[in-house]
């Protein structure tokens, strides 16, 4: 995948957590993925356009907890409609902060999905390599799984 | 000093009240999606609107076309992950009065907010 989509998320990431949860992340190597998610509560959201697939936001439960719960300003259980709105939140603006920087490309994000649940799976578009990006915050680790690809305008055209 | 504020996240919803708050703006109703604004909207009757973009159901551009086209001028403020200078400069051609990108800190959605009021002759 091209790095040109990849920077645009490190950048994301980093800005959303200062700006909203007031943590500061720090961002490991990214590497390809092949089973995603690696962890237990994921927020998803779809790219469509000039650039399709999709972005997973992945926590372990408890430092989800921690993390919804700054974002928030106040402490939510997993089971609570808006725990999963929040991180659905979070995805969104990861999500719409990088595709801004998608120089001259015309992208579209979904509304986010919210799936909770040890062991859970997130089918990756075909033919799409994806890229795990892992960060760590005070409390734990989560990763932000990209999976896209330029869609060719003779497909679009399609 | 009345403010409608349309996102489909609650917790967005509740952040941007609390930020509302410490301007001393406290009269607040909500609403998830443009549609469910629309039918809200004029019996509210808003100072101002504080609208997302990307909404299920009918999203925040669509509502501004519909709510201008009624003649309706109250001042809408865009705030939305659409970063984009299309989508800003298509936001302004539908009638948005400013623009706040998601993240933002409380001090640049207040100063927004501020300036909105201030231009359109309403008392912050």
């Amino acid at each position: 995948m091209d790095a040109r989509y990849i920077n645009p998320f490190l950048e994301a990431v980093r800005s959303v957590f200062s700006t909203m949860v007031h943590l500061d992340v720090e961002l490991g190597r990214p590497q390809l993925a092949e089973a995603l998610p690696r962890y237990d509560v994921s927020g998803i959201i779809g790219m469509s356009g000039d650039v399709v697939g999709s972005i997973v936001l992945s926590f372990p439960t408890p430092v989800a907890v921690q993390v919804i719960g700054r974002f928030a300003s106040t402490e939510l259980h997993p089971s609570s409609p808006d725990f999963a709105d929040a991180l659905g939140e979070l995805v969104n603006m990861i999500s719409g902060a990088a595709k801004a920087k998608f120089e001259g490309k015309n992208v579209s994000i979904s509304t986010p999905s919210v799936v909770i649940g040890a062991g859970h799976t997130v089918a990756r578009p075909a033919r799409t390599a994806c890229i795990s990006l892992p960060c760590r915050v005070f409390c734990g680790d989560f990763s932000i799984d990209i999976a896209i690809r330029e869609q060719p305008s003779s497909a679009v055209a399609a | 000093m009345r403010v409608f504020i349309v996102d489909d996240s609650r917790t967005m919803r509740n952040i941007q009240k609390a930020t509302l708050a410490t301007l001393g703006h406290t009269d607040v109703e909500e609403a998830g999606d443009g549609q469910d604004a629309l039918s809200k909207v004029d019996a509210f009757g808003p100072d101002l609107i504080l609208l997302d973009w990307n909404m299920p159901v009918m999203d925040g551009i669509t509502f501004v076309r519909q709510y201008r086209a009624k003649g309706r001028t109250t001042p809408i403020i865009m705030v939305t992950t659409e970063a984009e200078k299309s989508r800003v400069v298509e936001a302004i051609k539908a009638g948005v009065n400013n623009y706040v990108v998601k993240p933002f800190t409380p001090e640049s959605l207040c100063q927004k907010v501020s300036e909105t009021l201030a231009r359109a002759g309403k008392a912050a």
